[in-house]
């Protein structure tokens, strides 16, 4: 029984286990690599993908719960990298080893989805479920302000074009 | 291998129309550059410099990356003495190349004092040869020229791309004497330059370990033994049926599941059962018996010895007494174990994956399979964190084995509990100190007993305030376990430093001294007549601490409550001034102060960032982590039961660099060290309770 989904705007079909966690299904059958593997247990963050444009863990995640259902992954999150939360970790140069930080910002962007103005308080407890063991804390909460800076200013920007 | 080296540089038109200039990062010299000629004849770019035509600089790390900015800081100093623009500069890995670079590898933060000159001569000896170049051509005399981001500037203002001088460069003889710039001029060094991978992080680019695929590659999980124990057999039968599995073979006591998938090896490992033999394996009590037998045994070896402690114990008026003790625990990079290998029919193998020590992969992989190094190919990929625990090849040498047992090109994958449960661990230890005061309340006998399990020497007997101090007795015990022990950041130092500095505030304390004036008194007193041999550099340690006493307002901050430790160690200074405050009954640490000196800050971002993780590293395993032990099985294994810090629990950190221009040393270490001190001393300022064990119950 194949299942249907949708990854990055591409429509797939899969002929898997229907119980493989979506997490192995991105990276073993659609070689979307982007998506890390940390702790297969919902405890680290780094499989965090969007399903339906909620952050989700997608190792505890079968793949047979998300048919039908839309996936945004790391390599979709953007066209050109220039998503603002991107835009905002390089600016901030935040990653060390950098394996945490597909799950960090899968995390963030949808973070600043719901918030695009976040306190610093809603920084720190939206971000505190991804762990990095490089500690990059400091510079993910200060590019997760940044990025809401960006997208702020993106905004204005396109609203004035628009009225004008 | 040496001899086959020119000792100095050449340069070389490539094929491409490009200005190469090997540089040898390792000649044993230690100061010379040279052109490598085996690279170009096999085509490839190894060990260059090279600029192209259109001014393009490429340049190949040779270091593994693990997330210390390594990649990013050498190319950095190249750039700055060629004098071109960064954006200009294009960085690629350089795999294992044994014929032209040495200790390519990643350890003991010793890159950068190691390469600190190779790179600036291999970026001043082309910047000289494009000056040249351009004066040739213009016919002026080459010392009325200079250079600015990549372009000669003459004395009449003409000006020349270094991209448009190539083929000339290229003909012209290599100087052997060049001049450095005045750091005063730096336009890169100690700024801020972003990580040359970020772009590819943060796009999800395939760059790690885990994320290699290969043609015809299988995936497998290794079933690791308790540790001492032996495999007597194992069932695989529901296994070997299961969709996707390729085959389940056992080697050394381990037995690993071999598929075309992940989630499908998962899955036929659960159904295999394993039988070992019984016996006496390692339990938390056996190591309690250890380290109370370590205290006791007369056979300890003496590391160091000045003057005579016994005596001076004797004769003191009051003396201070403490014992510190930590577990094993997990290096816990964020990217699980992991390694390719293909042994292929025609001899020779491909290694690839994240290993710290590249070169000991290929030896130990050769004399494993009895083949010739030479037949050993180790690709390089990016690491997700390591923290010594990729310096062990021993998951180089579980893919090579199985690869060459099942005749596949495979991928031998850890999950987090194989990871956490499958040793190199930080060793466990305790420590005994002991002190003697006089009446004045100076130290003038100081005592330490380091008991490790496969530590080693768990002391570090030269450590200051040994240098300070007129009797001095240091000693070590190794118990032996079978529990696999390997470095952990910031090795033995990343506890001892914790348990010496707790104790010398105890020191000072017991004095009635403030812990700052203590050290630097001592220091005084090194500078002036030091007992014995010292290993540190008194006048760098005293500028740390002054300045991390100023920076923290050090004991001139009402309501909070501080903490002060120093460090030396990987050749840097670091001095910590921790702040906690009580929050609802509860002492929390809310900043940390971090004065460090490491000479030369090359990246100035990615070394804060490297203090700061080292601090956040420190605070975390100091509160939470700890591994146990059962009959030689280690728990827990995976972050439910393992804490790892996470970001609300962090302090405020304000790192702060010495600006004294000497060459650069160690930065991915040193910070860690002082961490457990300075948090400890200021916990206890702040309840008045001393913190002895590692994780500490606060
Ligand atoms: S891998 Fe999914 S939360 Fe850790
Ligand atoms: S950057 Fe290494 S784990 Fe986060």
């Amino acid at each position: 029984m194949s299942i249907q989904l949708t990854v990055n705007k591409k429509k797939m079909s899969l002929d898997i286990d229907p119980n493989t966690p979506l997490l192995w299904a991105l990276r073993d059958s659609m070689s979307l690599k982007g998506t890390k593997y940390g702790c297969g247990i919902a405890q680290c963050g780094a499989c965090t993908v969007w399903v339906n444009g909620e952050a989700t863990r997608s190792c505890v995640l079968p793949i047979s719960a998300v048919a039908n259902a839309d996936i945004t992954t790391i390599e979709g999150l953007s066209d050109h990298g220039d998503h603002p939360v991107q835009v905002a970790w390089d600016e901030l140069d935040v990653p060390q080893c950098g394996y945490c930080q597909a799950g960090q910002i899968m995390t963030a962007a949808s973070l600043l989805k719901k918030k695009p103005n976040p306190s610093k308080t809603e920084i720190v407890d939206g971000m505190s479920g991804n762990i990095c063991r490089c500690g990059t804390y400091h510079r993910i909460q200060e590019a997760v302000k940044l990025a809401s800076e960006i997208a702020s200013k993106k905004k204005t920007k396109s609203t004035v074009k628009k009225s004008a | 291998m040496k001899s086959t080296r020119r000792s100095f540089i050449q340069k070389t038109a490539l094929f491409s129309g490009a200005f190469c200039l090997g540089f040898d990062w390792f000649q044993a010299n230690g100061k010379e550059v040279s052109m490598v000629q085996t690279t170009m004849d096999s085509g490839r770019f190894n060990a260059f410099l090279a600029i192209d035509p259109s001014g393009k600089i490429i340049l190949y790390s040779p270091n593994p990356e693990i997330g210390q900015g390594i990649k990013t800081a050498f190319p950095v100093v190249v750039a700055e003495e060629l004098d071109v623009d960064w954006k200009d500069v294009e960085v690629r890995q350089a795999n294992l190349d044994t014929q032209n670079f040495e200790r390519q590898l990643t350890g003991g933060s010793g890159a950068l004092k190691h390469s600190w000159e190779r790179l600036r001569k291999a970026g001043a000896t082309a910047r000289k040869m494009f000056i040249q170049a351009a004066a040739q051509t213009w016919n002026v005399d080459a010392s009325t020229c200079k250079t600015s981001k990549g372009f000669v500037l003459g004395p009449k203002g003409q000006k020349a791309s270094y991209g448009s001088l190539v083929a000339i460069a290229s003909k012209l003889p290599v100087p052997t004497e060049v001049t450095y710039k005045n750091r005063k001029d730096y336009q890169i060094i100690g700024k801020r330059t972003k990580g040359v991978d970020n772009k590819s992080v943060v796009t999800g680019k395939p760059v790690f370990g885990l994320d290699i695929e290969k043609p015809g590659m299988v995936i497998a999980q290794i079933i690791r033994p308790p540790f001492g124990a032996t495999l007597k057999s194992f069932d695989a039968a529901d296994a070997l049926k299961m969709p996707g599995i390729v085959d389940v073979v056992s080697f050394k006591n381990k037995v690993a599941i071999v598929g075309k998938s992940t989630w499908e090896v998962m899955k036929a490992r659960a159904t295999v059962s394993c039988k070992y033999d019984s016996g006496d394996f390692d339990s938390d009590s056996t190591h309690q018996k250890w380290f109370d037998e370590g205290m006791k045994t007369d056979k300890a070896t003496v590391q160091r010895k000045d003057g005579d402690f016994a005596a001076a114990l004797a004769r003191s008026a009051k003396v201070v007494e403490a014992t510190y003790e930590c577990p094993f625990i997990s290096h816990s990079p964020m990217e699980p174990m992991n390694f390719f290998a293909d042994v292929r029919a025609d001899g020779t193998v491909i290694l690839a994956g994240p290993t710290q020590v590249p070169q000991s992969a290929q030896k130990a992989v050769a004399s494993l399979l009895k083949i010739d190094e030479k037949k050993v190919e180790v690709e390089l990929s990016k690491m997700g964190g390591g923290f010594g625990r990729r310096l062990n090849n021993d998951f180089a040498l579980d893919a090579a084995e199985l690869s060459s047992i099942i005749k596949k090109p495979v991928k031998v994958m850890w999950t987090r509990e194989d990871d956490m449960g499958g040793g190199i661990y930080r060793p466990a230890a305790r420590y005994h100190f002991k002190a003697g005061l006089d009446a004045s309340g100076n130290m003038i006998a100081f005592y330490l007993r380091g008991v490790g399990i496969n530590a080693g020497n768990a002391t570090r007997q030269d450590n200051f305030p040994v240098g300070a101090i007129e009797n001095v007795l240091v000693e070590s015990v190794n118990q032996v376990s079978a529990v696999t022990t390997g470095p952990w950041r910031a090795p033995i130092t990343n506890f001892l430093g914790y348990a010496e500095q707790a104790f010398l505030d105890e020191v000072a304390e017991a004095g009635g001294k403030d812990p700052v004036q203590m050290r630097l008194d001592w220091l005084a007193r090194v500078k002036s007549n030091p007992v014995g041999k010292i290993t540190y550099e008194p006048d760098r340690f005293i500028e740390v601490i002054k300045q991390a006493a100023e920076k923290s307002n050090w004991k001139n901050k009402p309501g909070i409550h501080q903490g002060f430790s120093v460090y030396f160690s990987h050749l840097s200074y670091v001095a910590q001034v921790a702040d906690a405050q009580m929050v609802d009954g509860k002492a929390k640490i809310t900043h940390v102060t971090a004065v460090t000196d490491c000479g030369e800050v090359v990246n100035l971002s990615g070394a804060e960032n490297q203090i700061k993780g080292a601090i956040i590293d420190g605070i975390g395993h100091a509160l939470f982590a700890k591994l146990r032990f059962n009959d030689g099985v280690a728990s827990p294994t995976n972050f439910n039961g393992y804490r790892l810090i996470k970001g609300n629990e962090i302090p405020t950190i304000n790192a702060y660099f010495v600006d004294n221009g000497i060459e650069p040393t160690g930065l991915g270490e040193p910070a860690l060290p002082p961490t457990g001190g300075s948090i400890a001393n200021a916990l206890y300022a702040a309840t008045k309770k001393r913190l002895y064990k590692q994780p500490f119950e606060v």
